[in-house]
């Protein structure tokens, strides 16, 4: 008796396609690959028709004509003779400027208040719950624009800080001041800040047309060679601590080594400040930092920072309480604790929503264009677009840019996110 | 013999109250007040920073003044009821112009539309909300009922020249009153059939918002009834997807190419309808209901898709899905608005021109799909596997799988995170006037400070706008807790 009768043999039918879950992946994936296509043939055929009608190409050489259009606010140099191209990379760099303190003043609030609202003091923890819901509850350019309203419509006009003879003789005083030990002025157009100002500078150098700061440079470089010099004294320390026990006194070896050479540099250069001073009817000197600026780091900052408090806290309520009472049991007072046992594990918690934040503020300084203020959505997707209605180009390129930006911080979450995973097994 | 004791004590001495330090409020302050140097400073810093904004801002709101007709006038007003100097909201800004913060430039006879559009959306939400539980629903029904039934008395009363003789009126009033009445009734009685009317809504929604003729939204609805005849007449025969295929092939024939002049010719023979209201004239918060809700119910089956799309065995489907999720979250939602308003026009063949608004809902929906497909993911990754497996043992194959095993389980864990999503969208909508739109923040905001007898008003119209936002999105934040708590299954 044969039990192993004849395997019937496998014929391939058309609905296994389908129904058969060898081939249904194929199937499916080559019917979306063929829809997919079709979809993009379909926007690319519109657009080719589209700009035929219009007349149109896709020609980025708007770039390297001259914008002929003004920017108050400029980190590298820039006059409306400059060319479109130059517009963008002042757009960018105002936009990473508020970036770059919008992130470092966020951290400061959200860690601060983070923290405070875990608090075991019942006013403190109830204020900043209050702080938190109300800003992470109202859309944050109804922030921008209420700070920049407030700014530019309380703020006095610059004839207020005029002291005259009469008013002298009278023993009144200016309706207005300069507050901050008389340094910072800020009137209804704009705040005026001292600017740091040397006697002997060590001169410019240009690199394609950006000049670079030599004495900048100079002291950047020295302040990193301290930093270096100080942390070989620490672990040369640590090193004394771990032979001996005892840790040798380094605390004023430290300050000394991270003080003194940048003291004086900066006094061998003929550092000073440079105060705004009331000339004719506005500030002269100093630099001026326009409303739109300020209202919109303000703003984003206090708004991001209710989400990192946020982040903060769930970070540290995530670390298990037997930690705590570990440490405790330790010997470890409840500072030490907090500073040694609780925040470097919450820190793997914290640091990807915090990041994710950063992400989003750096998307969300496009809200200033409310205010006006030229960041890149500014210049290139707002004045260079209307102005050469290169509609298409303008978009792709700022999509561009924002796409990089966001890979670049991601990356460095992913890079953080390997370096701190837990090593197990 | 044993000796007598002089005394012995037979019963309890009643226990001692605990020191006066140690007992009620003083304890309390003790603890949380003062239980330290360090915590008796922030206490008094935080007191005093309490009583310096309440010392600042509330002889402000006290003064406030809500008849007027101009911000000089308040400011007469303010001045001679407290002196000289004293200072006092002019809420009449809000008295006079609160139509425009509630409905832009829509037609003031037309009010109860958009009323008892959004008077409804509380009734067809109440069996999405809290599903299967009578009470609740039939109080949400009944409660939104009377607030449409009160609010569109206002509305009468607040205009009355335009109102009055329109179709409006008393007509309206009487309609809201027997349609309310009933879902009442439908939701006491058979609380699930009330998700006949959330499946209708957005037809209707669309319907008492732009009016027009009755036909467009009926054609679109037909569509969907085309989709299920086709589908019950050729299961049998094709199995369960084809029939699908072929369901939604011919309800897309019928919307694309036939649906047009079909209800063309019954327009012509039949014009039902009522007055059309162009996209131009919506603004302030029926703006950012429309978008926000609309954009909140599309984009989280989209999100799921795409999340799913992302876990998925099939590298083209994943492909395509991290390629848009990633796309979409590395731009600002500007920058889509922009697309919405700029690019569309090259994107779409040549002369299809379609409203703004619905560009606009149709791309916050990509950007909010983008963010809760993440949110999702993060939930289908903390299931464990096991989930999975146990599914694929019992024989459900992956629709099956998804549905009734990974979902509900993966949802509840992103629930948090979706709900911020949400809010997070809500409180986008008021970008849309970077492209021209009037939300109640920039559009409206800016035309009331720009009227010269407004002119210098800041904190009462970001006040007004900024408290409306809130309570929209505290109250969903506060959902979302009902929510979790509601779902919770474990016992820790």
């Amino acid at each position: 008796m044969a039990y192993v009768a004849s395997v019937p043999k496998e014929s391939f039918r058309l609905s296994m396609l389908v129904y058969d879950t060898r081939y249904r992946s194929y199937t499916i994936q080559i019917a979306v690959l063929i829809l997919f296509l079709a979809f993009l043939g379909w926007l690319l055929n519109n657009t080719i028709v589209n700009l035929a009608a219009k007349d149109k190409d896709i020609n980025f050489s708007f770039l390297f004509q001259r914008a002929g259009y003004d920017i108050d606010q400029q980190l590298i140099p820039y006059t409306n003779d400059s060319t479109h191209g130059r517009a963008l990379f002042v757009g960018l760099f105002n936009t990473l400027i508020v970036a770059f303190f919008g992130c470092i003043l966020a951290t400061f609030i959200g860690v601060f208040v983070g923290v405070l609202r875990l608090s075991k003091n019942w006013v403190v923890s109830r204020l900043m719950t209050a702080y938190v819901e109300t800003f992470r509850n109202i859309p944050l350019l109804l922030w921008i624009i209420l700070v920049f309203v407030i700014f530019s419509e309380t703020a006095p006009a610059p004839r207020d800080f005029r002291a005259t003879d009469e008013m002298v003789a009278a023993g009144q005083t200016p309706a207005a001041s300069k507050i901050f030990f008389d340094s910072i002025a800020v009137t209804n157009r704009g705040t005026n800040i001292p600017r740091p100002f040397l006697d002997h500078p060590l001169g410019h150098v240009s690199v394609l047309d950006v000049p670079i700061n030599l004495s900048v440079v100079a002291a950047l470089a020295l302040i990193a060679v301290c930093v270096w010099i100080n942390r070989r004294l620490l672990a040369h320390a640590k090193a004394v601590q771990e032979e001996t026990g005892i840790r040798p006194v380094v605390w004023w070896k430290s300050l000394l080594i991270l003080f003194v050479p940048i003291i004086v540099f900066l006094y061998a250069l003929g550092f000073h400040l440079e105060y705004p001073e009331l000339k004719g009817f506005n500030f002269q000197g100093g630099i001026n930092v326009a409303h739109s600026f300020t209202a919109l780091l303000i703003a984003i900052s206090l708004y991001t920072g209710a989400f990192i408090a946020e982040a903060v806290r769930g970070g540290i309520l995530a670390i298990s309480r037997g930690q705590t009472e570990a440490s405790y049991a330790l010997g470890l007072r409840p500072g030490k604790t907090m500073r040694l046992i609780i925040l470097p594990q919450a820190l793997r918690v914290i640091v990807p929503p915090l990041i994710s934040q950063y992400l989003n503020l750096t998307k969300n300084t496009t809200l200033g264009m409310a205010i006006s203020y030229l960041d890149l959505k500014g210049t290139l997707g707002g004045i260079t677009l209307n102005q050469t209605g290169r509609e298409l180009e303008c978009m792709l390129l700022m999509m561009a840019i924002y796409l990089v930006l966001s890979l670049i911080i991601s990356s460095g979450m992913n890079v953080f996110n390997t370096a701190m995973k837990l090593k197990e097994r | 013999m044993p000796t007598k004791a002089a005394f012995v004590r037979k019963d309890m001495l009643a226990p001692q109250e605990p020191p006066v330090s140690e007992r009620g409020a003083i304890k309390w302050a003790r603890e949380n007040l003062f239980s330290g140097p360090l915590n008796t400073f922030l206490t008094i810093v935080g007191v005093l920073a309490v009583f310096l904004i309440v010392k600042s801002a509330l002889p402000w709101l006290l003064n406030g003044v809500w008849n007027a007709n101009s911000m000089a006038e308040c400011r007469e007003i303010v001045a001679a009821r407290h002196g000289e100097g004293a200072t006092g909201a002019c809420w009449a800004m809000v008295r006079e112009r609160w139509h425009q913060y509630l409905f832009g430039f829509y037609p003031q006879e037309l009010f109860w539309r958009p009323t008892m559009a959004f008077g409804l959306m509380f009734v067809a939400l109440a069996p999405v909300l809290y599903f299967g539980n009578r009470t609740i629903n039939m109080r949400m029904t009944a409660v939104a009922g009377v607030l449409t039934i009160l609010a569109l008395a206002g509305v009468s009363a607040s205009f009355p020249q335009t109102i009055a003789g329109s179709e409006a009126g008393g007509l309206a009033l009487l309609a809201a009153v027997i349609v309310f009445a009933g879902l009442t009734a439908v939701a006491w009685m058979a609380p699930r059939r009330l998700l006949i009317l959330t499946l209708l809504y957005p037809a209707i929604g669309f319907y008492l918002l732009w009016g027009g003729s009755i036909w467009g939204p009926v054609g679109a609805l037909a569509g969907f009834a085309i989709l299920a005849v086709v589908y019950n007449l050729t299961k049998a025969q094709l199995g369960v997807v084809v029939a699908t295929g072929a369901g939604v092939v011919v309800a897309a024939i019928w919307w694309l190419v036939v649906q047009s002049h079909v209800t063309g010719a019954l327009h012509s023979i039949l014009p039902l309808g009522t007055a059309h209201v162009d996209s131009d004239e919506f603004g302030g918060f029926l703006l950012a209901f429309v978008i926000g809700v609309t954009a909140i119910a599309a984009s989280l089956p989209m999100g799921i898709l795409l999340a799913l799309g992302r876990r998925s065995d099939m590298p083209l489907i994943k492909a395509l899905s991290v390629g848009f999720i990633e796309f979409i979250r590395g731009v600002p939602l500007i920058t889509m608005l922009f697309t919405a308003s700029l690019l569309l026009q090259y994107f779409l063949p040549p002369r299809s021109n379609f409203d703004l608004i619905l560009r606009v809902i149709i791309l916050v929906t990509f950007f909010s799909a983008a963010y809760i497909a993440e949110v999702i993911r993060g939930g289908l990754a903390a299931l464990p596997r096991g989930q999975y497996e146990a599914a694929d043992a019992l024989g459900l194959d992956y629709w099956q799988a998804q549905r009734l095993i990974v979902m509900p389980q993966a949802l509840k864990i992103s629930i948090p995170g979706i709900v911020s999503s949400f809010i997070g969208l809500f409180k986008d909508t008021t970008l849309v006037a970077l492209v021209g739109l009037h939300d109640p923040l920039q559009g409206v905001t800016k035309v009331v400070r720009a009227a010269i007898e407004w002119k210098g008003i800041y904190w009462e119209p970001y006040i007004f706008v900024g408290l409306i936002f809130f309570a929209c999105c505290f109250s969903m934040s506060r959902y979302s807790m009902y929510l979790e708590r509601k779902l919770k299954r474990d016992h820790r």
